[in-house]
């Protein structure tokens, strides 16, 4: 046990090491590339004004971000003004410009000006699907239920989303899923979906050939591009403020598409992409060093095992006495199991972003949901464990005149320790599974690769973080194998 | 002295122990028998503070056992169960240490203390260091027998110390176990299901049924008055005539 305890403290205490001083500015952006790429060129600009600049990529959809923004774990993020009104603000109808503000102000935000393109939402097909069926708007599509909606996620569920565009059309198609955006484009294609949700700056629009149907009743509002700034940040670093700000008006929705289009079509790193146009409109001098696969896998192991550690370890000491208690009395046993099979249910992607309001994001809610779901497997099986000895053996124990300290600590642990150890052991290859979903809200990890893999369709990307993230498991399995031998006694072995 | 008063004892609806009275003189070697369910564990159990009497009381050399002075007596008693209660994560000296390490006694007094013990027993030297899973049913017994005397206690509880145990190794167990309770001058109280045992070892039988103790005495008065029907019945189940005549010490 002591052994484990000093191995998961190392890993700890390596994760830590790997943060340095804190930077001055910390932008945010979405998991999709041009949220990604707005975000490069934003560090880029910002790092003109000699701050050190973090961009937390990818860190999830509107919700998170804008959270996160609030609760001060990132300084600015790339937003659309439709989403902001429709979605985060709830609906609400400012009359102008001022009103916007104050309502903002209320929640310690200012938004920027905007960057001068609209990427609205659009719904869109594949050409010689929508020709066939002589379709160009969307009231077109009332009269085909039989054709297959696949609508991103976020979209599925958003205020200004699909509910209130089937309202708005009268649209009942029979079936409607909710998907990767990234992986939609790519369904469409195949032909196993017919129609899809799409931003309209998107580069897989040119690509794929596809249709967009036209808007014909006016649902989807603007979607301005723009800063979103924590107030506080913009008081306290005006400069870096003002350099970001000199993106206002100068991105057109002809170069965002062809940024966009260099990244995921061209498949070049977002970092150079973003330089390249800095350099190019602005002057802005930045060096782009693209980390080597090695660099990137040690870092994203470092990650990965902090992830699982710290999470398993902080699991170990508060499962094993619960299920020690639990043990110890019927009717606590009852409500510490079900409660703990309880949050096994909790699918983990929830899970996840319900700490997020508790945590922020990054790696403490990660930590604390993998922690919630290594509970289970340890609390049942230190129980389990500890039930399971005969009881001829605790009587003669208790007999001996061993108090029950001693009984628990010489006797009982030792006999129960091969149980409470495959539920260690358990929920440690769970959470290396598990942990894979950390990067959905900016805890990096293994996941980071394949999330970034999914939405640029590079395969490679993906086994990048696949293929560790297995061997990680493997080896923790070994590793707990050989833990065996010396954490439970001879005579049980 | 041990003596039980009285005592009765309900788990629910089964009454175990039905107003139970016995008593076994220091140095005397009792036996308790009768059929599975007839209360002769829960008595044992009892002694040893496992469970506590409904009414009546077990006084050990005149102290109650109760709660608050039972862990205190549980050092002055030896409790060996059938197959020894050896702890399997433990070889044979750390079973029998255990209890000695945890009292704070040095290396070498336990050392001492064991090999006495295990020349007593006649255990073989090497079995020492074995884990209960590779010895016999005999060398564990032996082992539980070493663990139970380890802090020299006054009183002996055993609980069908030999019902696991093939013939041969039974017959020798039992007569070196009578010499060592002679020897020894211990208060013994054998828990058995059979009548031949209860005679070689005990000064008396008590033989219970539903929680009573129907009839106390020598074998021969069991034999020659039975208080009732059951106990000749019991008698004449378990062949008598073969068993070896008990040897009265008194």
């Amino acid at each position: 046990m002591k052994r484990l305890f000093v191995c998961a403290l190392l890993c700890g205490v390596l994760t830590s090491c790997s943060r340095t001083r804190a930077p001055e500015a910390r932008i945010g952006s979405k998991k999709f590339t041009e949220s990604v790429l707005l975000g490069e060129i934003a560090r880029v600009l910002a790092e003109q004004t000699g701050a050190k600049v973090e961009h937390r990529r990818e860190i999830g959809g509107s919700r998170v971000l804008w959270d996160a923004l609030r609760g001060d774990e990132i300084d600015c993020y790339p937003e659309y003004s439709g989403t902001l009104l429709k979605e985060i603000l709830g609906g609400a109808q400012p009359k102008n410009p001022a009103e916007l503000d104050a309502l903002l102000a209320k929640h310690g935000v200012r938004a920027g000006k905007p960057l001068g393109f609209d990427n609205t939402y659009a719904i869109g097909m594949q050409e010689p699907k929508a020709a066939a069926l002589n379709l160009h708007t969307i009231s077109d599509l009332a009269k085909h239920r039989e054709l297959r909606f696949g609508m991103t996620s976020e979209f599925m569920d958003r205020a200004d989303g699909w509910p209130g565009l089937a309202r708005r059309y009268g649209l009942q198609p029979k079936e409607v899923r909710g998907l990767e955006h990234d992986l939609a484009y790519r369904a469409l294609a195949q032909g196993t979906l017919d129609v899809t949700d799409l931003y309209s700056t998107d580069a897989d629009i040119e690509y794929y050939k596809l249709r967009v149907l036209d808007d014909d009743l006016h649902y989807f509002p603007e979607y301005q591009a723009l800063f979103l700034y924590r107030e506080k940040f913009v008081q306290d670093h005006p400069d870096i403020h003002e350099a970001i700000e000199r993106l206002a008006g100068k991105l057109d929705a002809v170069s965002m598409r062809k940024l966009n289009a260099d990244v995921k079509l061209r498949t070049r790193p977002e970092a150079t992409v973003a330089a390249e146009f800095a350099r190019r409109a602005f002057g802005a001098h930045t060096t782009v060093r693209e980390p080597t696969r090695l660099e990137r896998l040690v870092q994203r192991t470092v990650e990965h095992v902090g992830l699982t550690a710290w999470s398993l370890l902080a699991a170990i000491l508060v499962a094993v006495p619960l299920g020690i208690a639990a043990a110890r009395r019927r009717g606590l046993a009852q409500v510490i199991l079900a409660v703990s099979s309880v949050l096994q249910t909790i699918p983990s992607l929830a899970l996840l972003v319900f700490m997020i309001p508790l945590f922020g994001i990054g790696e403490a809610p990660a930590i604390a949901a993998l922690f919630l779901y290594s509970l289970l497997p340890i609390v049942r099986n230190t129980h389990s464990g500890l039930t399971g000895i005969d009881r001829g053996l605790l009587e003669s124990a208790e007999v001996l005149g061993l108090p029950a300290g001693a009984r628990l600590r010489l006797i009982e642990l030792p006999l129960a320790s091969p149980s409470i150890l495959a539920g260690i052991k358990t929920a440690a290859v769970i959470n290396v599974g598990t942990a894979t979903l950390g990067a959905l809200i900016g805890a990096g990890g293994y996941g980071q690769p394949i999330l970034t893999g999914i939405r640029l369709n590079d395969q490679g990307l993906i086994l990048e973080g696949a293929i560790p993230a297995a061997l990680l498991a493997l080896c923790c399995q070994w590793a707990f194998d050989f833990a065996e031998r010396y954490i439970v006694p001879r005579g049980l072995r | 002295m041990l003596e039980i008063d009285a005592v009765s004892k309900r788990f629910g609806a089964l009454e175990a122990l039905r107003n139970v009275s016995l008593c076994v003189e220091s140095g005397q070697t009792g036996c308790l028998i009768g059929e599975s369910g007839s209360g002769k564990s829960t008595i044992l159990r009892c002694i040893t503070g496992l469970v506590y009497p409904d009414r009546g009381a077990v006084k050990f050399e005149g102290a109650p056992i109760e709660p608050k002075s039972v862990q205190a007596l549980r050092l002055r008693m030896g409790y060996v169960i059938q197959e020894g209660g050896l702890f399997p994560h433990l070889t044979a000296y750390g079973n029998a240490a255990l209890m000695a390490k945890h009292l704070g006694w040095d290396d070498a007094r336990i050392k001492r203390r064991i090999e006495e013990l295990r020349t007593l027993m006649r255990l073989p030297e090497a079995t020492l260091e074995r884990y209960p899973r590779l010895m016999s049913g005999g060398q564990r017994q032996r082992v539980g027998l070493i663990r139970a005397l380890m802090l020299d206690p006054e009183l002996l509880l055993l609980d069908e110390p030999l019902g696991a145990l093939d013939p041969i190794t039974r017959s020798e167990l039992q007569t070196d176990l009578k010499a060592i309770f002679s020897e020894l001058k211990k208060t013994v109280l054998v828990v058995t299901h059979d009548l031949s045992e209860a005679a070689f070892f005990g000064d008396f039988i008590a033989v219970m049924r539903e929680g009573r103790v129907l009839q106390q005495g020598t074998l021969d008065e069991l034999t020659r008055a039975p208080a009732d029907e059951y106990i000749t019945r019991f008698i004449q189940s378990q062949h008598p005539a073969v068993a070896p005549r008990p040897e009265q010490v008194s």
